[in-house]
């Protein structure tokens, strides 16, 4: 690496504001993303911790007192306009969550960090478009915020229709501003994607060193040309759909409403045309860094490489045809509900191949207990968790009674917010070091751990019996009878928060005390590219091209 | 450990509740509330059949797990091995998981079935509308009779003769309650006024979406007595969670007096079954 530090002195690395806000350079951008995404990540926490703070005991607890501090309401009217409110929390909730926290994490943030380090590339095929991709999306979060405090309903405020906006609830049911700021950030968010989708299609395509062929490309590099091609091919429709939304509320159109010859249930297929993609896209990159970090820290290379790559492959593939699995009760036929649920159950298959080839990846290693392989170890456990009863709920018979209730939400944050998050913390601690050149105290990050598998298992697992009980979600309120599991579930979110601050506390403390990590802190096992540039690598990478043998 | 729960579970409502056949959501519960339908007993027995499949596995992976950490851990296992491939197991984890699916999709697709052929041509049927926030439902009987139906304000209860919390739950309690005779394939069409909506009876095993502008179907037969208790299962605004769905299942006499009385004062025939059903519940449950 002689080349690369020697060449360190004509970088013209740009200094000051001016670096960040024009930047073109992969890594800065991607650091630019992380940033964002961890002050995302604090928002859309502290809306579910005032949720679960709501929900810890039956009655309203906060929120009209919440709605009188934010929107000046006295009396019944603050009651009413709490209970609006919290509509707009769990909305706003999914929304950052996304859009504003995982995706930019685990694409603009490890991606554009990542990827091209790894395919031995300088940086990504078009870094200004790299620099717009990133900063479209602090416009369309402060629409988002924005939108939280115009009249959306008749007394209230803030988008209230969840996070799948379904009509007529987002048309004639919230006439106000709100809806459309918050169409117009999706727009925007989803236009950085997609720009950040055509990048990586584009740079892993064509930018890979010579002699890496796709099937020697690490497979982190694998998830994320999968994510692009999801993102390319769901979020056009998804802009579609919301554009005939916008119409619709705007310019007297019918598309979704049944009194100008429209179908509300059209929004929902267009949407979930786009929705259950996007819970791949959530996930896929995860799958690939689970896979460097399991293999990392057994020091083995990971068991089936060609059927890891293709089982995610074939999750891409499968996930374009089985979104009415969402829409069960709405009343699609009984032929069209038997092809979705055979349908979705196929996915369990390259799903269980992965969690069987990490295994494997363990299996006969030598293994260490480092922190981003216990987070990764994390998730496998409760992604297999949420992927179990996602397998239940594929089954149309038993979604009719599951479908709407807690035990849905326990299922898709036990796979997103305990896996996909898990994978962002694991990359995180994986790399941590590399990118900043700094080593963590392991005994905070292990902490961080520890406490936040006990909180985030305390909030959800409990959800699993509310949800059989029979508790809808997205209730401000509910029976005296399910306080007891609310209960639980509300002082684990509590636990949680107390993780995120361990975690905040963590980097501090790797920035002051400054212990250098060195290149390759995790030995011989970490063999992709990465592991042989300086940490953190010189602001230009690969001048001269790796040879891939 | 499920069983033990579930039968001190199943003891606690008992006791909690003068309306001892009622079906209700109760502290601590983890298990879907008793079934009151056929359909509702096999989504129950198909809802613990997946589970001798998903926990099992789960539990698997948790051991390889513990076990690969444990007995591969660096100190014990200095050199790791260099495997990569395996073919057959490879091959054995593709297709175990497909024979399991198997297993599943058989039930499940039966359930699914069933769920969609009701077991006789229906003799009654109701509509129910959704409203921001509150119910519609029509008996299409020869003399329609229509009412609508909200959640009971704490301060009606007297009124309405509806102290017992037990039996009538905050937030499930309403005041007028559906009425349908036991034994009967009842047909129920529902559709909204404004935004979606959703019907759900979880002891009923129905849950079906209330779409403005197109009519969507089910069907029950409840086989028990009682009073049966749902929510609105689809956001619809601010008051998603104050609009509670009450059916009450009754004998083929009482629901023809009911149906009768109804059309000309509905709060006087309630009454009139309400002093009927509730007296004869507290008797069994004193009885007990």
């Amino acid at each position: 690496m002689a080349g690369a530090a020697a060449h360190d002195h004509h970088d013209h690395k740009p200094k000051g504001w001016v670096r960040w806000v024009y930047s073109t350079n992969h890594k800065d951008i991607g650091t630019l993303y992380l940033i964002f995404a961890i002050m995302a990540g604090c928002v859309g926490g502290f809306l579910s911790v005032m949720m679960r703070w709501e929900l810890a005991e039956p009655g309203i607890q906060i929120f009209h007192g919440l709605a009188s501090m934010v929107y000046g309401v006295e009396g019944d009217a603050a009651i009413d306009a709490g209970k609006s409110m919290f509509n707009a929390f769990t909305t706003a909730h999914g929304l950052v969550m996304i859009f504003f926290m995982v995706m930019p994490a685990l694409i603009g943030g490890f991606a554009n960090w990542m990827v091209p380090i790894m395919i031995g590339a300088p940086d990504m095929a078009f870094p200004r478009m790299n620099n717009i991709s990133f900063w479209l999306l602090p416009p369309a979060f402060i629409l988002l915020v924005i939108s939280a405090f115009m009249p959306s309903a008749p007394g209230a405020h803030g988008v209230g229709g969840g996070w799948t906006i379904y009509p007529p609830l987002s048309t004639s049911g919230q006439p106000g501003p709100a809806m459309d700021l918050a169409i117009l950030s999706l727009h925007i968010a989803g236009a950085s994607s997609i720009l950040g989708a055509i990048n990586f299609i584009t740079t892993i395509f064509n930018m890979r060193a010579p002699g890496m062929t796709l099937h020697k490309m690490p497979l982190f590099a694998w998830s994320v040309l999968i994510t692009a091609f999801l993102l390319l091919l769901s979020l056009p429709v998804l802009a579609g759909g919301i554009t005939m939304l916008l119409t619709d509320r705007n310019f007297g159109t019918a598309f979704f409403a049944p009194e100008g010859g429209g179908d509300p249930i059209l929004f929902q297929h267009l949407f979930w045309f786009f929705g259950h993609p996007e819970v791949y896209i959530l996930i896929l990159p995860g799958f690939g860094i689970v896979s460097h970090i399991v293999s990392t820290f057994s020091r083995k290379p990971i068991f089936g490489y060609l059927g890891m790559a293709y089982a995610m492959v074939a999750i891409g593939a499968v996930g374009f045809v089985v979104w009415a699995h969402h829409m069960y009760t709405t009343g699609i036929s009984l032929d069209t509900q038997r092809y979705f649920v055979f349908a979705t159950m196929v996915i369990a298959v390259p799903t269980g191949v992965k969690i069987f080839s990490w295994i494997a990846t363990m299996w006969g290693g030598s293994i260490s207990m480092k922190t981003p392989m216990l987070w990764a170890i994390g998730f496998i456990f409760l992604f297999t968790v949420g992927g179990v009863t996602g397998v239940q709920l594929a089954n149309a018979g038993l979604d009719r009674s599951l479908h709407d209730t807690y035990y849905v939400v326990a299922h898709f944050h036990y796979v997103l917010s305990l896996g996909a998050v898990f994978a962002i913390f694991a990359a995180w601690y994986y790399w941590f070091p590399k990118m900043t050149g700094y080593m963590y105290s392991s005994a905070i990050a292990n902490t961080h751990f520890w406490v936040t598998f006990i909180g985030v298992n305390l909030v959800f697992f409990p959800q699993h019996f509310l949800g059989l009980a029979g508790m809808p979600r997205r209730y401000i309120d509910y029976p005296d009878a399910y306080a007891g599991w609310n209960a639980v579930s509300s002082y684990g979110s509590y636990i949680s928060a107390v993780g995120v601050l361990i975690f905040l506390f963590g980097v501090f403390e790797a920035f002051s005390k400054k212990r250098v990590a060195g290149a390759s802190p995790w030995g011989e096992g970490a063999t992709t590219l990465e592991w042989q540039l300086p940490s953190p690598p010189p602001f230009h990478q690969w001048e001269q091209l790796p040879k891939i043998k | 450990m499920r069983k033990i729960l579930a039968s001190a579970v199943a003891a606690t409502a008992s006791f909690a509740s003068a309306v001892a056949y009622a079906a209700q959501p109760v502290e601590w519960q983890t298990t879907f509330q008793p079934a009151a339908t056929g359909i509702m007993e096999q989504i129950t027995w198909f809802e613990r059949y997946t589970l001798w499949f998903i926990v099992p596995i789960t539990l698997f992976v948790l051991i390889l797990l513990a076990y690969c950490i444990i007995r591969f851990r660096a100190s014990a296992n200095p050199v790791p091995s260099r495997t990569s491939h395996n073919t057959l197991i490879e091959v054995v984890w593709t297709v175990g998981p497909v024979v399991i699916l198997l297993f599943l999709a058989i039930p499940s697709f039966q359930l699914l079935t069933a769920q969609y052929s009701p077991v006789e041509e229906p003799k009654l049927t109701i509509k129910a509308t959704g409203n921001q926030w509150n119910w519609d439902y029509e008996y299409q009987t020869e003399e329609p009779l229509s009412f609508n139906a909200a959640m009971l304000a704490e301060g009606d209860r007297a009124a309405a003769g509806k102290e017992d919390k037990g039996a009538y739950p905050r937030l499930l309690a309403v005041d007028n309650e559906v009425v349908v005779p036991i034994g009967q394939v009842v047909r129920v069409l529902v559709t909204a006024s404004d935004v979606i909506h959703a019907f759900a009876m979880p002891a009923f095993g129905i849950k079906v979406d209330a779409v403005p502008g197109r009519i969507n179907e089910t069907w029950f037969k409840a086989d028990k007595e009682g009073l049966y208790y749902g929510q609105c299962s689809e956001l619809c605004g601010k008051d998603h969670a104050y609009m509670p769905i009450a059916i009450r299942v009754v004998s083929d006499a009482q629901y023809t007096t009911w149906l009768a009385a109804a059309r000309t004062d509905l709060p006087g025939a309630n009454k009139a079954l309400m002093a009927e059903t509730d007296g004869a519940a507290k008797v069994a449950a004193a009885g007990n």
